[in-house]
């Protein structure tokens, strides 16, 4: 294939999918339609990439097509199962658990003594500023190289963000309804369990789905510091250092479709514990 | 509420100072006890029963402690900052410049194509319905793994140094900038929109008086976003090809030679680049929306 041909054949293709979905934006479908809207964007991209590739001759370590992506994925599919293995079920979700608990806990506590609250607030939101991923080579030396050094770079990385959201969570109830708490007499932890939990459940998802993602880019990039011989971020640094780009893409697909994965699992979890809230009555 | 200065003093900056002396305190005790196997050892072959203060005065003074003392960290820090040359290569300035040179860059990049999608996807529909989902899930991916293969790739073209990080950082933030903005331009009651087409104002002098200032106090939110984020993505961008010079390689060449305490103050000058270039983006969102009589904040 010339070039030339290749520019008329992804003008074409552009064109195209351009044409399909105004039209399909001007019927306004609901449901089906949309979905299938950014479906035919994402398909367009995908062909418009394929076409680049190979009519414009790239080589495949700069950037390899779709299709050879797709054939590394099924290629290396025990070698990306293992890396998943590595990276998402053990580090990922035992940080995911820990950093997120211990979080919340911690708000829990600060939560009762206003004092700890003036104080942790402000450095909380500071600390959103810093790269806290600069602790991971710190958490290798410590923890070694197998996942726990991860685990303990996710649980950094995800404990502030829980504790800032969860704080402004349980503070999110209203004097009026707590004194109507009091007026039945409502302990604590009755008002804790009955109002002011599920009041910051909005909040705590929102925490969650930050959350999910960091995780995940904590672990692969504390796996660039040091680990065993299989994960993603070990995966990748050492497949791109050997030229196999194709590998390597098939490796950030797997963690797109986890990360995707987890937070619409989170946001489906969300919609089910959370349906009383504004958010969700509005679009109904 | 209105407070004197007192006032701040007790409510603030009490509170605050309180937690940050229990930190400290509480690092110096993590010290002694991270530290103390090795120290103990070492004291252990020069004298047959070492006292115990010998050991703890031994745990803050080690050269490559698993913990560093606050205060070796402090040293480390004023002798590679005030004490060395600028441009010297062993000066943490000198690398914090060339972090945030690619931090900076990045960050304009990304801003400005955050800023003209989030324009494109406001006007038209299809753009809307098409690109928007991808870009709320593309918040999803894991992003920053990417980072390694885009410098090796952009390093095989010829492209080093500055420019790939710069578009590590570019691709992290204008995410955060185009659905701020989307929000921000998106943010002007129906009434005054209709209000515009009465004057038989057009799309682009609807754009330039109503939405664009109107959407100021969400891009501002953004963009504190972004920066930190940036700031994270040049870090990022200098791990993977042993880079020579920027916080990142100060980082993992720290890692590779047991540095911990050159890995602690190249930790504590990211912390505070980060925050000086959060606070200066504050700064310049309270000047602008005190200017415009807008209050700062929004989200």
């Amino acid at each position: 294939m010339s070039d030339w041909m290749a520019t008329a054949l992804l003008v074409a293709v552009t064109l195209a999918t351009w044409g399909v979905m105004a039209w399909l934006v001007r019927l306004d479908g609901k449901g089906l339609g949309r979905w299938l809207v950014p479906a035919l964007f994402g398909a367009g991209l995908l062909l418009g990439w394929e076409i680049v590739c190979r009519g414009y001759g790239i080589p495949a370590v700069l950037l390899p097509a779709p299709s050879q992506i797709w054939d590394a994925f099924w290629r290396s599919l025990p070698v990306l199962m293992a890396d998943f293995q590595q990276t998402f079920l053990k580090a990922v979700i035992a940080g995911f658990v820990l950093g997120n608990l211990l979080g919340f806990v911690t708000a829990l506590i600060v939560d009762r003594v206003p004092f700890l609250q003036r104080g942790l607030l402000p450095l909380g939101n500071m600390v959103s500023a810093v790269p806290i991923i600069g602790v991971a080579p710190i958490m290798v030396m410590w923890f070694g190289f197998g996942w726990e050094s991860k685990t303990a770079v996710i649980v950094f990385m995800i404990f502030f963000p829980m504790l800032v959201n969860a704080l402004a969570g349980l503070a999110a109830t209203d004097a009026m309804s707590r004194d109507l708490m009091r007026s039945y007499a409502a302990g604590y932890w009755q008002t804790l369990l009955k109002l002011r939990l599920p009041a910051a459940l909005p909040f705590i998802f929102n925490a969650l789905k930050i959350n999910s993602t960091l995780a995940l880019i904590g672990a692969i990039v504390a796996e660039f510091f040091g680990s065993p011989i299989s994960g993603m971020g070990f995966r990748i640094s050492v497949e791109v250092a050997r030229m196999n780009v194709d590998v390597v893409w098939a490796t950030i697909a797997v963690a797109a479709l986890a990360g995707s994965l987890s937070y619409g699992l989170i946001a489906l979890l969300e919609r089910h514990l959370t349906s009383w809230h504004a958010s969700f009555r509005a679009t109904r | 509420m209105k407070q004197g200065p007192a006032g701040w003093m007790v409510n603030k900056l009490l509170p605050v100072a309180t937690v940050v002396a229990i930190i400290v305190l509480l690092w110096y005790v993590l010290a002694v006890a991270l530290n103390w196997a090795q120290v103990s050892e070492r004291l252990a072959k020069e004298s047959d029963n070492p006292p115990v203060s010998a050991i703890v005065a031994g745990t803050w003074e080690m050269e490559r402690p698993v913990l560093p003392a606050p205060h070796q960290i402090a040293a480390e820090f004023s002798k590679t900052v005030f004490e060395t040359r600028v441009t010297a290569k062993r000066s943490l300035v000198y690398h914090a410049g060339v972090t945030a040179s690619a931090t900076l860059l990045g960050f304009a990049l990304g801003a400005v194509l955050g800023i003209v999608l989030a324009i494109g996807i406001v006007h038209l529909k299809v753009l809307d319905r098409s690109l928007m989902p991808w870009i709320i899930a593309s918040q999803t991916v894991p992003i920053l793994a990417i980072a390694p293969m885009i410098i090796v790739v952009l390093g095989n073209v010829g492209l080093t140094g500055l420019v790939p990080k710069s578009i590590i950082s570019m691709y992290l933030c204008f995410f955060p900038v185009a659905i701020g903005m989307v929000k921000g331009l998106r943010s002007p009651d129906p009434m005054q929109l209709d209000l515009m087409r009465s004057y038989n104002a057009s799309a682009a002098q609807i754009l330039w008086k109503l939405r664009l200032p109107a959407s100021v106090p969400f891009l501002f939110a953004s963009l504190k976003v972004a920066v930190a984020i940036s700031l994270t993505g040049a870090i990022v961008g200098e791990l993977p090809t042993g880079a020579s010079a920027g916080l990142g390689a100060r980082l993992l060449s720290g890692s590779y030679y047991g540095q911990t305490v050159q890995i602690w103050s190249a930790l504590f000058m990211a912390a505070f680049l980060g925050m000086v270039l959060v606070y200066s983006i504050g700064g310049i969102e309270r000047l602008t929306l005190g200017a415009r009589g807008q209050a700062a904040g929004a989200r």
